[in-house]
């Protein structure tokens, strides 16, 4: 089974060979590197951009606009900051030219705690993506979603965001769950497609014979089925909340685990199936709480269900604070755990109205 | 060729005066655009190839460029339907401010308000030009020179081995909105910033149409045969203020490029002032008409708000009045 950045390394390669993908782009995307997190090795269309994020965001609008289809990558999102009125431009152009331009490109970034990454390689974007209309956004959770979701994000018209959860990066997804067209033997896979150690310069990928597999940006999935609460998540904290819940299944608390996959457009439906099934709902995300994502559903949620819920929603996220220390007991002060996640699934369990 | 060029810097002087007068009557809620341009903004309309597709010429325009989209053809009536922001207008359908056009059959990419981003935006058009025929073409102001995406566009399209056929161009007014050159600058010529790139540069007198015409085809000519960048500072006036914020008056303390070019053309004999005076009132009644057709045509609807949001043929906004 492949690792998440196996999984979105091999759906470039599908992208550049079948579906368009013309310029893989960004800080060390290109070799001899192939992408910090070794996202972008050996494939055929990568070239490093000089260190300068918003020329990144600008060079991929303008290849867009060109009718090239570019996959730009913001090393860290902590570096994205400075590219705001850019990814501003990129999903206002379609609109502001009353359907003239539209601007198909990718971007995609690592997002998230859980690597000791400090103060400038822990912040989350989910809050800043989402408020940034004219975008789509996406955030897989396990290879396979990270596989389709960027295949879909490639074909789409738009300009998507492909957020990945740097902790999963390595990880490799649900037992089961398997990329269509990689070699069962995961020691076989690593041979063929991760650079060697050293001088790569001889090196080339073998690529197994992979087929298309699209995630519709806009559809969750139930991650672990429960009945007595929901818990609305997505990127890292979604195996931490099925391991949450997990351990709280020997308690007689049954959750039910929504990882969202595309924030925007979201998958009101489920979202709705799921609270009208267990009625309560917290909501689980790393970025800092104060307008946060999950706020803006709480929200929707008391407006549109609220004689459905039996306890008041929850938001469990970030603390609202200027950054993410390094130290262990700092970054697990502040972000999302499993044991916080179980906290507060006891409560929402357990609260009687 | 010259009276074509001064018919059309005639002619795009007079638009800009019926977009503010269009202002001033209440036919718009603000102006912006490029009175004191004209004598640069037409020969580079007439210079550009035309065409859609990385084999003509993209450009990325500022607020100031409706003579060059005059020069290469736009209806004009299109102008005063933006300034109008009737459903009609074709650049942005209501939604944005006069001089804000966009026409992707000519490869023009919306212009927007902020002063630098098409900097940034153009080395990526270029890019995708560096093994076809057509150039790139971005043009800002000199206050836009301040932030970093204009050292974006240097330091991208300089690259060794990769450069790209950009023709970087910065009109030069000496204003940023109300602070004069010297409050913002320490270069003495913006161009000069090009060097250190190896880049070739040029700073030229905006305001007389025969050297701008001269000096953009050999510009052009360089970008599109040497696939290279090139660093045009042109200096320019700025007849009616940064906006119609600081009133939109006619100054009288600047070079007024179409008086001195017809003065110029007097003098060779190739034009009389009753006949300026002629094109002047003919095109003045033209647009006085077409104003008086869009203040007819419709507003754009509330719910079309939600319209071209998504590029997606079915995509339907999920909110939309708080229901799906």
């Amino acid at each position: 089974m492949a690792t998440m950045v196996q999984a979105i390394r091999m759906a470039l390669h599908v992208g550049e060979e079948r579906l368009g993908v013309t310029d893989i782009f960004g800080e060390d995307v290109g070799p001899p590197l192939g992408g910090v997190f070794t996202a972008t090795q050996g494939l055929k269309t990568t070239w490093n951009s000089p260190l300068d994020e918003r020329g990144i965001v600008g060079m991929a609008i303008g290849l867009a606009l060109a009718g090239r289809c570019p996959v730009a990558e913001i090393q860290f999102c902590d570096y994205a900051f400075n590219t705001i009125d850019l990814l501003k431009i990129a999903g206002n152009t379609y609109w502001s030219s009353g359907g003239d331009w539209n601007v198909p490109m990718v971007l995609m970034t690592p997002v998230g705690a859980g690597i000791r990454g400090s103060i400038y390689h822990s912040h989350s974007f989910d809050a800043q993506a989402t408020r940034t209309p004219g975008w789509k956004i996406v955030m897989p959770s396990t290879p396979l979603d990270a596989y389709g979701l960027l295949l879909s994000a490639i074909k789409d018209p738009n300009p998507v965001m492909f957020l990945k959860p740097k902790a999963l990066l390595r990880q490799k997804g649900p037992k089961g769950e398997v990329i269509p067209g990689e070699p069962g033997d995961d020691k076989a896979l690593s041979k063929l497609i991760d650079a060697p150690l050293g001088d790569r310069t001889k090196w080339k990928p073998e690529w197994p014979k992979l087929e298309e597999y699209f995630v519709p940006i806009g559809k969750a999935k139930i991650a672990r089925p429960g009945r007595h609460v929901t818990v609305l998540t997505y990127g890292r904290n979604v195996p931490m909340s099925v391991a949450a819940a997990d351990e709280l299944a020997g308690e007689g608390i049954d959750a039910e685990i929504i990882d969202l996959r595309s924030l925007h457009p979201y998958d009101w439906d489920a979202i709705v199936q799921s609270v009208k099934k267990t009625n309560r709902v917290l909501c689980v995300n790393e970025d800092t709480e104060i307008t946060n994502f999950g706020e803006h559903l709480i929200r929707r949620l008391v407006e549109e269900l609220f004689y459905e819920l039996h306890a008041p929603p929850r938001l469990l996220a970030g603390k609202h604070l200027p950054g993410i220390g390094l130290a262990d007991n700092l970054e697990h002060a502040s972000v999302p755990q499993k044991e916080s996640i179980k906290a507060a699934l006891r409560e929402l369990a357990r609260h009687e109205p | 060729m010259l009276l074509r060029i001064h018919e059309l810097m005639l002619e795009a002087r007079v638009l800009e005066e019926r977009l503010i007068t269009m202002y001033k009557q209440g036919d718009g809620y603000f102006w912006i655009g490029g009175p004191g341009e004209e004598a640069f903004n037409i020969p580079l309309g007439l210079l550009v190839d035309k065409g859609q597709g990385v084999d003509h010429d993209y450009l990325h325009l500022h607020y100031r460029s409706s003579g060059t989209l005059l020069a290469m053809g736009a209806d004009r009536i299109d102008s005063l339907r933006q300034m109008k922001n009737t459903a009609t207008d074709p650049y942005s359908r209501g939604r944005n401010f006069a001089g804000h056009a966009s026409i992707r059959k000519w490869n023009v990419a919306p212009i927007s308000s902020p002063i630098e981003v098409q900097f940034s935006i153009a080395i990526g058009t270029a890019m995708a030009q560096r093994n076809a025929k057509g150039i790139t073409i971005v043009q800002g102001g000199d206050a836009g020179t301040a932030e970093g995406d204009f050292a974006t566009a240097l330091v991208w399209a300089s690259r060794k081995g990769a450069e790209l056929p950009l023709l970087m161009i910065v009109t030069n007014n000496k204003f940023g909105i109300s602070t004069p050159y010297d409050g913002q600058h320490g270069e003495v010529r913006i161009s000069d910033r090009g060097k250190a790139f190896g880049m070739k540069t040029a700073t030229i007198d905006g305001n007389d149409p025969e050297e701008a015409w001269a000096q953009l085809k050999a510009a052009m000519d360089y970008v599109r045969t040497e696939r290279k960048p090139f660093l045009m500072e042109a200096m320019v006036s700025r007849l009616y203020g940064h906006s119609s914020a600081s009133g939109a008056n006619f100054v009288t303390n600047e070079t007024d490029p179409l008086t001195r070019f017809e003065k110029k053309l007097e003098e060779r004999g190739l034009l009389t002032r009753a006949k300026a005076d002629e094109m002047r009132a003919k095109y003045t009644a033209r647009l006085l008409e077409a104003s008086k057709k869009v203040r007819e045509e419709p507003q754009p609807a509330p719910e079309s708000i939600y319209d071209y949001v998504f590029a997606d043929e079915n995509y339907v906004a999920e909110t939309k009045n708080g229901e799906k």
